[in-house]
């Protein structure tokens, strides 16, 4: 099969699933969740057998696989949408292929495939433990989860979403991935639908999403109709680059290329939970873990930061290495730098698990955006990989802690006790020990810890860039940003599996089956070795052993390779400090913690997320709310609108009974009908006397007439 | 030297004073009557247009011949009516026979 | 004015008063009677028009015949010997006026003819008036057909007026 069609091919069998699952194997859990992983297995292996086709070609960013179909006939050309597989494209497929796959299987296990059905569980609420009778005496065990099938169904659609992104070779179809993600994360934040919280976490991410797509769609639609294409590799030709830069706008003194980048990249401050629209993301862990890790990590939040990368050339249009930073640019940088220093403040403050990783997630986005915004292409991509592998690692090895605690839960019977607080953990490490050693390497990577992961080489490189490039602002502030994710990481794996447990659930957790803890495995296998593809040439001693694949390969996408940074020994050195002293300093303080009391930095600003959920609450929703509901609803709607239809009512109604009782009944019925009938009756009863019967006068009335007639027609027409 | 007109008129006067016979007498026999002087008329009128026409071409003394025969019909079948009539309704008066209406 | 003028007017005005006494006489025993004087008159018309035939039938049939036929008839249909009521009925100035009309419309149309004012032709010598109409009346070239319709029409009168008038009790 040549490469073009199994591109095609590649995001066809998640929705496959979707499909078949939804329709036919629903009540079949067994089958559905094969067939859900089957398909991402199909996925994974096309989409393997492409990157290694990839690798073999020379200049595949010159020459990438490429195929397009005539869609949308415009007047006198075509729409063509079609795939790309370029450099970019192989990288990414590769780890998202890969994340994919370990989530669906991971899901089989979270789940709780195999468990009995709970004793009082409901479809919308997660499950609640069966009551299970062995030896004589009663256990509670985790049941299985009731919509288990949909599930499955709907990440097979999330996987189709972000493959169809991945793979597409213009705006188009890459915003119907994105919309096909935005949907299924409703979809999956909100799985447990009987869960208020649940309900409403899925609507604030769609809406705060939307506020980005709003912006993005102008985008696109402002590029169509300045370039009439919407095709990558049309756009980034040097000609229409080079007019889209030189053309202002008038908007902020930004040119074509970086009001149309400006407005794209608001998309992605949506979709990858940037700051201001960062809010839905940590609400989002309301939906099963397999989700957070499949949203947060391996596609959603990456889809945003590959749609930047995508238009990366139009972004830096007018900009070179070494020269000033645009408008454009100096707009997505500072984002990023702020979102990444803002969320790691609010990160030190959480107590829930998954809360940590989450707005771990949103800082270290905004390290790749700020990276991207400094015109660092190679180490965005870097990052966005590596960070990919070992937040999905966390995500899942969160989930894996949390399954242990709710054994626990279930063993002692106290629900009020949470699973996913981690000041309610403690020495998991000895119950649960591949989930602690999986999510130590996890945690040392996103930390940066030297060398051995993968995070060190991405985050280092970023930092680099910054440095050498002379962006000292973004430099500091990242540096300040990646100094607390270590810190916050150490905290986060001291309260959880270090020390003792703090609680009976704690002392009861258990660890959780393979097909939860295999994908922690293989995931920490790419969180230590995917960093040594990319070790950077200067770099001393090993610098230069290993050749820099992935600068090479992934330089080629741009139409100009991006230079080597030559090597600096102040960045290395920055990023061994921080991370060696955070990951110090954050189990030196928490190593005797026990209680949030303890806890001196659960500032009520932080904890509480700078407040900005109330901010938007108070400045966005409640005015929103009130015009909706008072301005358009009651006043509007009904008091205009139905005002007027209710003028229309009675006055056609006294319009009617006007015509009705003027008109109608004294002219048409009284006097055209009743008198129509009392006429012929008058005339009738006075003409009815002629017919006396008596000849005689019938002969008299006869000639009389004949006279009368036959005068006029003398007269008329002889004389 | 009598000149047709004078026939004309005479025979229009007398059909007259038969139409006025038929129209205004109340007894159903003089109402025949009054027939029969409109059917003289019609005879008088034929044969003076005989007479004062191509005397040689019998028709109008023939048409003549005719009427008389048709008129002897018809009066003895209207008489015989007017009898059968009377029988029934004892009246011959004209306007007691009014059934020809609804 | 010819003395034929003369006679003619005579006999005019003599059938024609008849006729007037017959619409007005009262008692229809007079009424049948003066039919008789005028059908006399207009046979002695028919004899001034050369129509000797016509004449005699005229006083046969008519007088002979039908005037006889309205006699019985009225002496059947009496309740009493006596004529109670007017015989004219309500509306006899209507009719009076039809028939001034009728007098009217005739006589004015007829004077618009061009040969309103023929004479009379005088006749051929030896002209035989009633072997010409026996021949008229027989020839299949004339008109035998109407004379036998007419035949048939007095059988069929004959039969009507007998069972019409039947009394079948």
């Amino acid at each position: 099969m040549t490469t073009e069609s199994l591109i095609w091919l590649i995001p066809l069998p998640p929705v496959l699933a979707f499909f078949l699952i939804v329709l036919f194997t629903n009540k079949n859990k067994a089958l559905s969740h094969s067939v859900a992983v089957g398909a991402a297995f199909l996925s994974w292996l096309g989409a393997m057998i492409v990157f290694v086709r990839a690798l073999g070609v020379e200049h595949l960013g010159e020459h990438p696989f490429e195929s397009s179909i005539n869609w949308l006939p415009t007047g006198e050309t075509w729409l063509k949408i079609g795939v790309l597989v370029d450099p970019l494209t192989a990288a990414v497929l590769f780890f998202v292929a890969w994340t994919v796959l370990m989530i669906f299987i991971y899901s089989i296990g979270y789940h709780n495939y195999g468990q009995p059905a709970g004793d009082h569980d409901h479809k919308g609420l997660p499950p609640h433990g069966a009551t299970v009778e062995e030896h004589g005496h009663k256990r509670v065990v985790p049941s299985i989860e009731p919509m288990y099938s949909r599930f499955f169904a709907f990440i097979g659609l999330f996987a189709f979403g972000m493959f169809t992104l991945v793979v597409s070779d213009n705006l188009l179809t890459l915003f119907v991935g994105w919309e096909i993600m935005g949907l299924c994360s409703y979809l999956l934040i909100g799985f447990w639908y009987g869960k208020p919280s649940a309900r409403n976490a899925a609507i604030k991410a769609f809406m705060t999403t939307r506020i980005g797509d709003v912006f993005m769609l102008i985008g696109i639609a402002f590029l169509y109709s300045v370039t009439g294409t919407l095709s990558f590799r049309e756009i980034f030709s040097e000609e229409i680059l080079h007019t889209l830069a030189s053309v202002p706008t008038g908007v902020f003194g930004l040119s074509a290329a970086g009001l149309i980048a400006v407005l794209l990249f608001i998309g992605t401050v949506g979709k990858s939970a940037q700051w201001p629209l960062h809010v839905w993301l940590p609400d989002a862990m309301e939906g099963p873990t397999p989700v957070s890790a499949m949203i947060h990590a391996a596609t959603m939040v990456s889809a945003g930061v590959y749609a930047v990368i995508r238009m990366f050339p139009l972004l830096t249009a007018g900009w070179h290495e070494g020269a000033a930073l645009t408008p454009a640019m100096s707009f997505v940088a500072f984002i990023g730098a702020f979102t990444a220093l803002f969320a790691a403040t609010i990160a030190v403050a959480q107590n829930d698990i998954k809360r940590v990783l989450a707005y771990s997630t949103i800082s270290q986005l905004g390290f790749m955006i700020a990276a991207l915004g400094i015109g660092a292409y190679i180490a965005a991509v870097f990052h966005l990989i590596t960070h990919a592998f070992f937040k999905a690692l966390l995500f899942l090895g969160s989930g894996s802690v949390i399954h242990g605690m709710e054994h626990g839960v279930l063993h002692t019977g106290n629900h009020n006790v949470d699973p996913q607080d981690m000041f309610n953990m403690g020495g998991l490490r000895k119950k649960m020990p591949i989930t602690f050693w999986t999510f130590l390497i996890g945690g040392f990577a996103l930390s940066g810890f030297p060398l051995v992961t993968a995070g060190f080489w991405s985050k280092d490189e970023i930092l680099a860039d910054a440095f050498v490039n002379g962006h000292m602002v973004v430099f500091a502030t990242l540096a300040i940003a990646a100094f607390m994710t270590a810190f916050y990481t150490m905290r986060q794996i001291t309260l959880t599996f270090l020390g003792q447990a703090r609680t009976k659930e704690a002392e009861h957790a258990q660890e959780t089956p393979f097909t939860m803890t295999v994908p922690l495995m293989i995931l920490s296998v790419f969180a230590i070795g995917y960093g040594w593809v990319g070790i950077p040439e200067h770099f001393p001693l090993i610098g230069g052993l290993v050749p820099n694949w992935f600068h090479e390969f992934v330089g080629g996408t741009l139409a100009e390779h991006p230079p080597v940074l030559e090597f600096n020994i102040v960045p290395l050195l920055t990023s061994l400090v921080v991370a060696l002293g955070g990951l110090g300093l954050g189990w030196y303080v928490y190593r005797n913690v026990n209680s949030p009391a303890e806890d001196k930095l659960q500032i009520n600003v932080l904890k509480n997320k700078w407040y900005f959920d109330e901010i938007y609450e108070v400045v966005f929703i409640k005015p929103a709310l009130w015009f909706s509901e008072v301005f358009v609803s009651q006043w509007m709607d009904k008091g205009f609108i139905d005002g007027i239809l209710h003028v229309f009512g009675p006055a056609t109604g006294g319009v009617g009974s006007a015509i009705r009782n003027y008109f109608d009944i004294p002219f048409i019925n009284r006097f055209l009908g009743d008198g129509t009938a009392d006429a012929t009756w008058w005339v009738g009863k006075n003409l009815r006397p002629i017919q006396t019967g008596r000849i005689q006068q019938y002969l008299v009335l006869s000639l009389i007439v004949l006279f009368l007639v036959g005068g006029l027609l003398y007269y008329f027409l002889l004389a | 030297m009598v000149p047709l007109s004078w026939y004309l008129i005479f025979a229009a006067a007398l059909f007259s004073i038969g139409l006025f016979g038929v129209l205004v007498r109340r007894n159903a026999i003089a109402i025949l009557l009054g027939v029969e002087l409109m059917l003289n008329a019609v005879n008088i009128n034929l044969v003076a247009f005989w007479r004062y026409g191509e005397a040689l071409a019998m028709t109008g003394q023939v048409f003549a011949v005719i009427v008389f025969a048709v008129a002897a019909a018809e009066v003895s079948v209207g008489l015989a009516l007017v009898i059968s009539v009377y029988r029934r309704r004892n009246t011959v008066v004209a306007d007691e026979l009014d059934m020809l209406k609804w | 004015m010819t003395a034929q003028q003369i006679i003619f007017l005579i006999v005019a005005l003599y059938t024609l008063g008849s006729a007037l006494m017959v619409v007005t006489t009262r008692n229809l025993v007079h009424a049948a009677l003066w039919l008789v004087s005028t059908l006399f008159g207009v046979a002695v018309a028919y004899a001034l028009l050369n129509a000797n035939f016509i004449a005699v039938v005229q006083v046969v049939v008519y007088i002979g015949a039908i005037a006889i036929l309205f006699i019985f008839a009225v002496m059947l249909t009496r309740k009493d010997m006596r004529d109670a009521g007017p015989q004219m009925n309500s509306n006899w100035w209507a009719g009076a006026l039809v028939a001034v009309l009728v007098f009217g419309g005739l006589t004015s149309l007829l004077s618009g003819w061009s040969g309103f004012q023929n004479t009379a032709a005088a006749l051929p010598s030896g002209f035989d008036a009633i072997s010409l109409l026996g021949e008229s009346l027989t020839s299949p070239e004339a008109f035998v057909l109407p004379f036998e319709v007419a035949s048939v029409l007095l059988l069929a009168a004959l039969v009507g007026a007998v069972y019409v008038a039947f009394n079948k009790k």
